[in-house]
């Protein structure tokens, strides 16, 4: 059996059926004897610090096994990072915060006794005013990777980055723009909450667990316990969505141990709320934005300006990239980016799908619309005179760009020849439609740390190892095809095993860096086997042959700027009289590389695409600025898209190869499809109605003049 | 308070005792193991909990066990005939109508019930005519009939056809 045509297959998801019958196993899922139960206390303030706990009557309700507070919580060893610490003091941070839990024979006992527990505070005042004005912006130092690399933003890139001189740039244009977009809080809120079974004996600590990266979750919770990690094993070979938000935030999971400690050997059970995933579990954060566009009586740029003020929380700085796509996107001599930070008694933010880019494009991508409008120039046009020869701030080439022919070719598809220049474009049966376009970005990064093994028994199957997780990516699938492909054998002929730190080190499912990180190091480990094999005399050997291998070096990531690029195109309608946004139709033509699988990469792109619809039109947390709380906290009042929210959605794959970024040729799919839909939606409202949106969402009220 | 119950789940009789303030959905999934149903909400806004229940689709987290004692309930792994997948299950995996795969139980379920709901003439609000005795079921009703079942990796725009291709056939 051959393994040719693997790779690119639109095969079914190979854990399908399981997953069709409710049958795939989720954290909360796993069968274990007699479990205990927790459930968590939740702060009431935003600020402060808890002066009194009173948890008798808690403690003499039957069934309850013990009430856990910072004045018993077992001591941890890296007790000051909040995304991993819990309850080490009486500090309150933010509204919401783990301050305590009970643990109990049954959910119905814990939470009822959770009720029973009162806590005295002391508060401060609570500051959650996100302005640009503020005098006490700082700008971000150290916020790569949440402080564990060097570099200000979470990229590791700088925050401020400047090329020629902006301000002189801006003095010579013709044509100007200067604006000011902005963007809410909103929530990852996969299907599957943060949930946990832990079991702790002296030998060995089991954690299964909703997990992007089982062994990150397995460092962060030997760091923070300061044990060993390999007593620890995490398991998470199904993820019910994820989308950022089961990376680097674990409190949940640090809860979840205490708990198991209290009763040892016992299993405890632990499933955050559909109301605690608000503010436990990472968010994306606020945004205000102030894009300054300059070009020359052709309407070729001559200064571009992205400055960004982010919120973050109280309790740690995080900075994410808004400006990255920015300084790549467009040619202009002169430019200038920065990113500075408003420090608010709020939850820690964290990456949430196209973390920055999301945001950043929002804004970008409206006012290259805006600009483009105001010269009366087409979007499309505009964009394509200033398409870069090479990367406008390094001046690397880059490794494959396809954008214009992402734009032509979605021209074609969507037929935007035919659209109506001017606004308001068309009016039906008391609907305003319009369509608008925007391009996307993302990076193909590289991470480190992934080591795949790959065994082949006399009996010809293979069993390839790697501890990668599935979020719903298809990661089950695409991988057991690049192993396939690269063993040249059958794809039935691989049993993929991932998810579990019993497997080989593998960096988290985030970034867009799964096929790239993990398919590389499968790939490599397939060479080597094969070179074992060739040894052999072509032969397995009757006890098999394994081989395990690190993921190579890729020396053309210095010479080259790896990006996966798109076009996305919206038709709108929005009602004459209520103000009713409705998104008949989405297209999204995307340069990502070769495809592993177009079925399931099909799902992730119109997935992605339809999670920008939500962007654009309903997604927003309500702060109370007087308490600090999420006013919205559930997804009755945090709405997404639901099915009746979503049109006709149309993907489409360049399949153009990319030489340089891995050796499948693959660029990043996950986060791409997200970048610039909430821009092509709002260009196409504004090209319906005339009014141009800049705060997202694109709500009613805000279209009713 | 606890109280013994008998429930038939997926074609299975099961005697068991539950806290009278224990969920339909915790009774299935904490207390028997049956954990084809998913929570995700657990406060009847998301549709993952779905499952007939006497026949119709609810939301199991929003009723107690205790008070549907002698309920018939079944879950998307009693619509498989063993091996055999249900046609709505088998279009599900051919359209690629899911990604995590978490919301999928209560999509299937909804949907099977769905569909027995417009052949039976029910109407829904997107529906023209409230007395037609045939529901033409295009892509607004079934989106909108599909509506109580959320799915965050959003894979609607392939749960629609794989619905449509079921009932067409
Ligand atoms: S878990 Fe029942 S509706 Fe969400
Ligand atoms: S497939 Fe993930 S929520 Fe629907």
């Amino acid at each position: 059996m051959s393994g040719r045509g693997a790779v690119g297959a639109p095969l079914d998801r190979v854990e399908g059926h399981l997953k069709v019958r409710g049958a795939a196993t989720y954290a909360n899922e796993w069968p274990v004897e007699n479990p205990a139960y927790l459930y968590p206390l939740l702060s009431t303030i935003a600020s402060g610090r808890v002066t009194g706990v009173d948890a008798s009557a808690a403690t003499a309700e039957p069934g309850v096994l013990g009430v856990l507070t910072h004045l018993n919580a077992p001591k941890l060893a890296w007790p000051n990072d909040p995304e991993v610490a819990a309850l080490q003091s009486g500090e309150v941070a933010f509204h919401g915060q783990f301050v305590g839990a009970v643990v109990a024979e049954s959910i119905e006992i814990a939470r009822y006794a959770a009720g029973l527990v009162t806590l005295e505070y002391e508060k401060r005042p609570v500051d959650v005013d996100m302005r640009a004005d503020r005098d006490d912006l700082l700008k971000p130092q150290h916020a790569a990777i949440f402080g564990s690399q060097p570099g200000d933003l979470q990229d590791g890139s700088s925050a401020d980055s400047a090329v020629g001189d902006f301000e002189a740039g801006m003095d010579s244009a013709i044509h100007t723009l200067d604006a000011t977009y902005s963007t809410p809080i909103q929530h990852h809120h996969p299907l599957e909450p943060h949930t946990a079974i832990a079991v702790w004996t002296d030998d060995e600590i089991t954690l299964y667990c909703s997990s992007q990266g089982v062994h990150l979750h397995r460092t962060l919770l030997a760091n923070a316990f300061g044990i060993d990690a390999s007593r620890i094993r995490v398991i998470s070979p199904h993820v019910g969505g994820a989308f950022g938000s089961k990376v680097f935030p674990v409190t949940w999971a640090t809860l979840a141990f205490m708990g198991a400690q209290l009763v040892p050997g016992r299993p405890v059970k632990f499933a955050l709320t559909r109301q605690q995933m608000f503010t436990l579990v990472g968010h994306r954060p606020a945004t205000i934005q102030r894009i300054r566009l300059g070009a020359d009586a052709d309407g070729r740029l001559v200064a571009l300006g992205h400055d960004v003020v982010q919120e973050t929380a109280r309790a740690k700085q995080y900075a994410e990239q808004t400006v990255a796509a920015s300084r790549l996107m467009y040619a202009a001599p002169h430019r200038r980016t920065t990113t500075r930070i408003a420090t608010l008694d709020l939850p820690v933010p964290t990456i949430m799908r196209g973390p920055g880019e999301a945001t950043g494009m929002f804004a970008l991508e409206s006012a290259m619309d805006e600009f483009a409008v105001s010269m009366g120039m087409d979007p499309i046009e505009f964009r394509v005179l200033n398409e870069p020869a090479v990367h406008p701030e390094s001046g690397l080439p880059f490794s494959s760009r396809h954008l214009v022919t992402c734009l032509r070719e979605g021209s074609r598809r969507f037929g935007w020849e035919h659209r109506a220049p001017a606004t308001p474009a068309r009016s039906e049966n008391g609907w305003l439609i319009g369509t608008g376009v925007a391009s996307s970005t993302y990076p193909s990064p590289r991470l480190p740390g992934n080591t795949a093994t790959i065994r082949v028994g006399a009996d010809g199957r293979h069993t390839v190892r790697i501890a990668a997780a599935d979020i719903g990516t298809g990661t089950w699938t695409t991988l057991a095809q690049i192993a396939a492909e690269a063993l040249d054998v059958a794809v039935e002929d691989v049993t993929l095993q991932i998810g579990d730190t019993d497997h080989p080190l593998a960096s988290s499912a985030g970034f867009s860096s799964g096929i790239n990180c993990w398919g590389t190091t499968i790939h490599a480990a397939a060479g080597e086997l094969r070179a074992a094999l060739n040894e052999n005399g072509g032969a397995v050997p009757d006890e098999g042959l394994e081989v395990t291998t690190d993921i190579p070096d890729n020396p053309y990531i210095a010479q080259y700027a790896m990006y996966s690029f798109g076009a996305q195109f919206a038709e709108v309608r929005v009602h004459e009289d209520t103000g009713e946004v409705r998104v008949p139709r989405l297209l999204g033509v995307f340069d990502v590389g070769r495809v592993i699988n177009p079925k399931t990469a099909r799902s992730q792109l119109l997935g992605g695409m339809t999670q920008g619809l939500s962007m654009a039109l309903h997604e927003a947390a309500a702060i109370d600025p007087r308490y600090g709380h999420v006013v919205n906290n559930d997804l009755g009042g945090y709405h997404f898209a639901a099915n009746a929210d979503v049109g006709s959605i149309e993907v489409h794959c360049l399949e153009e190869r990319d030489p340089y970024v891995n050796p499948m040729g693959s660029k990043g799919a996950g986060e791409v499809c997200i970048v610039g839909t909430a821009a092509a939606i709002a260009n196409a409202v504004c090209h319906a109605t005339g009014i141009r949106v800049r705060d997202l969402p694109i709500t009613l009220d805000k279209l009713l003049r | 308070m606890d109280q013994e119950i008998t429930l038939r789940v997926d074609g299975k009789e099961h005697t068991l005792t539950v806290d009278t303030r224990t969920t339909l959905l915790d009774a299935l999934r904490e207390r028997l193991g049956i954990t084809s149903a998913k929570k995700g909400c657990d406060h009847g806004q998301c549709g993952a909990c779905t499952v007939l229940l006497d026949g119709r689709r609810a939301n199991s987290c929003l009723v107690l066990a205790v008070a549907n004692a002698g309920a018939e309930v079944v879950t998307a792994a009693g619509l498989a005939d063993g091996d055999e997948l249900h046609p709505m299950q088998r279009s599900f995996i051919s359209h690629d109508a899911f990604q995590c795969g978490y919301c999928t139980p209560g999509q299937i379920v909804s949907a099977v019930a769905m569909l027995r709901e417009a052949e039976a003439g029910w109407p829904s609000v997107v529906s023209e005519d409230l007395d037609a005795d045939e529901v033409v079921l295009d892509h607004g009703e079934i989106a909108e009939r599909m509506s109580g079942n959320l799915c965050r990796c959003a894979a609607y725009a392939n749960i629609v056809p794989a619905i449509a291709e079921v009932a067409r056939s």
